[in-house]
């Protein structure tokens, strides 16, 4: 257990810190999401073509385009310590608070670039209305840290597993549901154009749900981590 | 022994009174028998997936490799009773509504828990090592469990209901069962809670003889 917060923080910025560094070094987890991404959405594109498609439609196709190139890339923060068999060396040097703490920040790092480079192409390959963008890039990045604070956890689960592959996105997509339903719908209604008070309501979901799924992975967090 | 027989006997009498005393809700009709066997599949389903999870709670308390057999079963037990559930809901809905799936409230949540509980047998599957499959399966099923409100605030917001609750209960929740419909519905509820509890027993009895068998084997 930390002794005081400025301990926990610090540490947590040394596992981020490197854990970002690594990924500098291969940049693994980012060019398979981002790929991912780019098929997925060339894919969408290609088949529905430019014409203006409904909101609804267009919100859906973008959220599933982003939850399978999240689902693509997220496991790997702990699937490598595991296959490097380095996680045991990081098990004995801090606690597993810090390394929830430093594990989330950097899929929280990887889903910002996905999303700084996805979002536009989407605009651009779709022909989406961008007349409310900061309404948008509010709920994306609510939905984000969502997406990050429910699937951390279960990477440190599927990292201690013997088959990975298809089990990562096999336990997020139950956890991941409501908020997915949410996004989709608070999606469709800042492509309309709404107000920030019409989607008030959804904004309170998704933070209500980012902060308990981050509380609820802190508390289980020690018993994956130290089996 | 005695009370497997007073078991089975009660189970042949709720189903010749279900099908005999007039349909439980006059507007559905015939149709509507199924709620003698529906909610009660769908009350076991609830009860041995609470009692998984605290199953699970328990196991990462006191590291007791029988509380998570016991999880493992319990929510083994919950699933074939939440097929049961979802089927005979499914059937209930062609009937009434016309189509055996239109995602209302009821069944997205139902096929959610179907969803999470698949998961959590996939990643039991998944993980060799006992220990390691105990702690991993139990932190994921109090994980999914801790969702589950938020479905519940969500779902009805985006789907509207088509669910025949004025059958069960009114607005001001009082219970509009005729003294025989309610007599045949909390027998058969109590009967289901009773053959769940004998399975699960079983289902304990199977996991003890594996272990000791495993015993003698090394």
């Amino acid at each position: 257990m930390p002794q005081n917060s400025f301990g926990l923080i610090s540490k947590a910025a040394a596992v981020y810190a490197k854990d970002l560094r690594l990924e500098l070094r291969t940049k693994y987890a980012l060019n398979a999401i981002l790929m991912f991404g780019i098929t997925t959405l060339t894919v969408v594109s290609f088949s529905v073509g430019q014409s203006g498609l409904p909101p609804k439609l267009l919100s859906s196709l973008f959220w599933i385009v982003m939850f399978f190139s999240a689902m693509s890339g997220l496991a790997q923060v702990f699937v490598r310590e595991e296959e490097s068999g380095t996680a045991l060396a990081l098990k004995l040097t801090t606690d597993p608070d810090a390394i929830y703490w430093g594990k989330l920040g950097f899929n929280l790092t990887l889903l910002t670039i996905m999303t700084v480079i996805i979002a536009p192409i989407f605009f651009i390959f779709t022909d989406a209305p961008t007349d409310n963008l900061v309404l948008f890039a509010l709920v994306l990045f609510l939905g984000m840290i969502g997406l990050c604070g429910a699937t951390t956890i279960v990477a440190a689960i599927i990292a201690r597993a013997s088959v990975k592959g298809a089990l990562f996105a096999v336990l997020s997509f139950p956890l991941l549901l409501p908020l997915l339903l949410v996004l989709v719908k608070a999606t469709e209604k800042v492509l309309l154009g709404v107000s920030f008070s019409s989607v008030a309501t959804e904004l309170q979901f998704l933070v209500a749900f980012a902060v308990v799924m981050i509380v609820g992975s802190v508390m289980l967090f020690k018993f994956v981590w130290l089996d | 022994m005695w009370w497997k027989w007073s078991l089975f006997i009660a189970m042949g009498l709720v189903i010749v009174f279900s099908f005999t005393t007039p349909a439980p809700q006059q507007q559905i009709g015939e149709a509507s028998r199924v709620f003698y066997y529906h909610i009660p599949q769908a009350w076991i389903c609830v009860l041995a997936f609470m009692m998984s999870m605290i199953f699970s709670i328990r196991y990462l308390k006191n590291r007791r490799i029988e509380e998570d057999d016991r999880a493992a079963d319990a929510a083994r037990l919950g699933f074939i009773f939440c097929i049961l559930a979802t089927v005979t809901g499914s059937i209930f809905a062609k009937v009434t509504w016309g189509s055996f799936w239109n995602w209302d409230p009821r069944e997205s949540s139902i096929f959610i828990l179907l969803l999470i509980y698949g998961a959590y047998f996939a990643l039991r599957g998944a993980v060799e090592v006992e220990e390691r499959r105990a702690a991993l399966s139990s932190v994921y099923s109090i994980f999914a469990f801790i969702t589950v409100p938020f479905l519940i605030f969500v779902i009805p917001r985006i789907t509207p209901s088509l669910h025949p609750e004025d059958s069960i209960v009114t607005e001001n929740m009082k219970f509009t069962m005729g003294p025989a419909v309610r007599t045949i519905f909390f027998s058969s509820l109590a009967l289901f809670t009773v053959v769940y509890f004998w399975m699960f027993s079983l289902a304990r009895r199977v996991r003890i003889i594996e272990r000791s068998r495993m015993e003698i084997e090394e």
